[in-house]
């Protein structure tokens, strides 16, 4: 059953993130969510929003 | 016509019309392909067939036909693997599975049915031979076939749980139905669109019997499925945001369903909750034994 995968990260905050995952940066909220919405389509993969200016993609 | 004749033939048509009886209530569970129902059918009729031969059979002092109800019934196990295996393959393009449970249920009930329709072709045969009145034991026929759906209904939901409206909210990215947490959803359009279409349920179980089969998770993925494909759901393969949920409040036992369904109708959605039938495999009764008594109280 639990078969999720860190796909990607969205962020805002450069400092939150590190590490090696596919870590995409947005200037502003509005293209933090396109940018997750757009990774989301195309990996089939479900966005969360982590509260600190982080969002990542998981694949379930 | 020859006593035997009638005694088999009589058993027969009692067991294909109890087996016919019994498809008739699948709507939920059987896909309801033509020719699902003509191998539904035929396996009735050798069922029937064989219930019916075992009195002849002890009178005709023919003991070897008695044990090829032995046989018959090894036969009819095959039907249980060929459910299981096909509702499997099916199971790939789903976009909402049923989960194993629910299958092994359904596969269980489909070996089950050919039993009972041996049961009463076995009782028909049994009253014409004795009485030597057809129209007696067609009545004794149907009333076997009566008796046997009314045992084996089963429950449903509504038995063990109350079904009540949720609430659907959000507590930041926290997607909730009344006050039980369901899942984190990022996208704030997806929030948008989810608070605008979605609906939420909360089931809540009526004794600790029904929290502990609340508890198991093929009884919560048989209560999404029934939803959706009653329902419809707005998921595709791109939108995991909608896939409808089942999760537990971890304090009371309480469980909530969340789905976005293609019609947002709450009192169908209600109806069709409490109609989910309760599966054998995750029906639980720890108040049948002392220590759980214990610990209800």
């Amino acid at each position: 059953m639990s078969d999720e995968q860190l796909m990607a990260v969205v962020t805002r905050n450069k400092e939150a993130i590190s590490g090696d995952v596919a870590i995409f940066h947005a200037a502003d909220e509005q293209e933090q969510a396109k940018i997750a919405t757009t990774l989301a389509k195309v990996l089939k993969a479900m966005v969360h929003d982590i509260g600190n200016g982080v969002y990542i993609i998981v694949k379930h | 016509m020859d006593e035997f004749a009638i005694t088999i033939s009589l058993g027969s048509l009692m067991g294909v019309m109890a087996r016919a009886y019994m498809l008739r209530s699948d709507y939920r569970q059987y896909p309801g392909y033509p020719h699902g129902y003509v191998t539904h059918l035929s396996l009735g009729f050798i069922a029937s067939a064989l219930g019916s031969v075992a009195i002849p059979a002890i009178v005709a002092k023919e003991y070897a036909a008695v044990t090829f109800l032995a046989l018959a019934a090894e036969q009819f196990r095959n039907i249980r693997n060929m459910e299981r295996e096909s509702l499997s393959a099916l199971e790939e393009a789903e976009l909402v599975p049923r989960g194993h449970d629910y299958i092994e249920g359904i596969a269980r009930v489909f070996e089950a049915r050919n039993y009972l329709v041996m049961v009463t072709a076995l009782i028909t045969s049994t009253v014409y031979y004795l009485f030597r009145w057809p129209l007696a034991s067609i009545f004794v026929g149907f009333v076997s076939i009566l008796m046997t759906s009314f045992l084996m209904r089963g429950k449903i939901l509504s038995d063990l749980a109350e079904v009540r409206v949720g609430k659907i909210s959000f507590e930041g990215p926290l997607l909730k139905v009344g006050n039980i947490d369901i899942m984190n959803v990022g996208l704030p359009q997806m929030r948008e669109k989810i608070l605008s279409d979605a609906l939420g349920v909360e089931i809540h179980p009526k004794d600790d019997n029904a929290r502990s089969t609340l508890h198991n998770m093929g009884q919560r993925q048989a209560i999404a499925h029934v939803a959706t494909s009653i329902l419809g759901t707005k998921k595709d393969v791109d939108t995991p945001e909608f896939t409808p949920m089942v999760r537990k409040d971890i304090d009371t036992g309480a469980i909530a369903l969340y789905c976005v369904p293609a019609e947002k109708d709450i009192e169908s959605l209600l109806f069709a909750v409490r109609k989910v039938p309760i599966l054998e495999s995750a029906y639980r009764k720890p108040l049948k034994t002392k220590a759980g008594r214990m610990a209800a109280d």
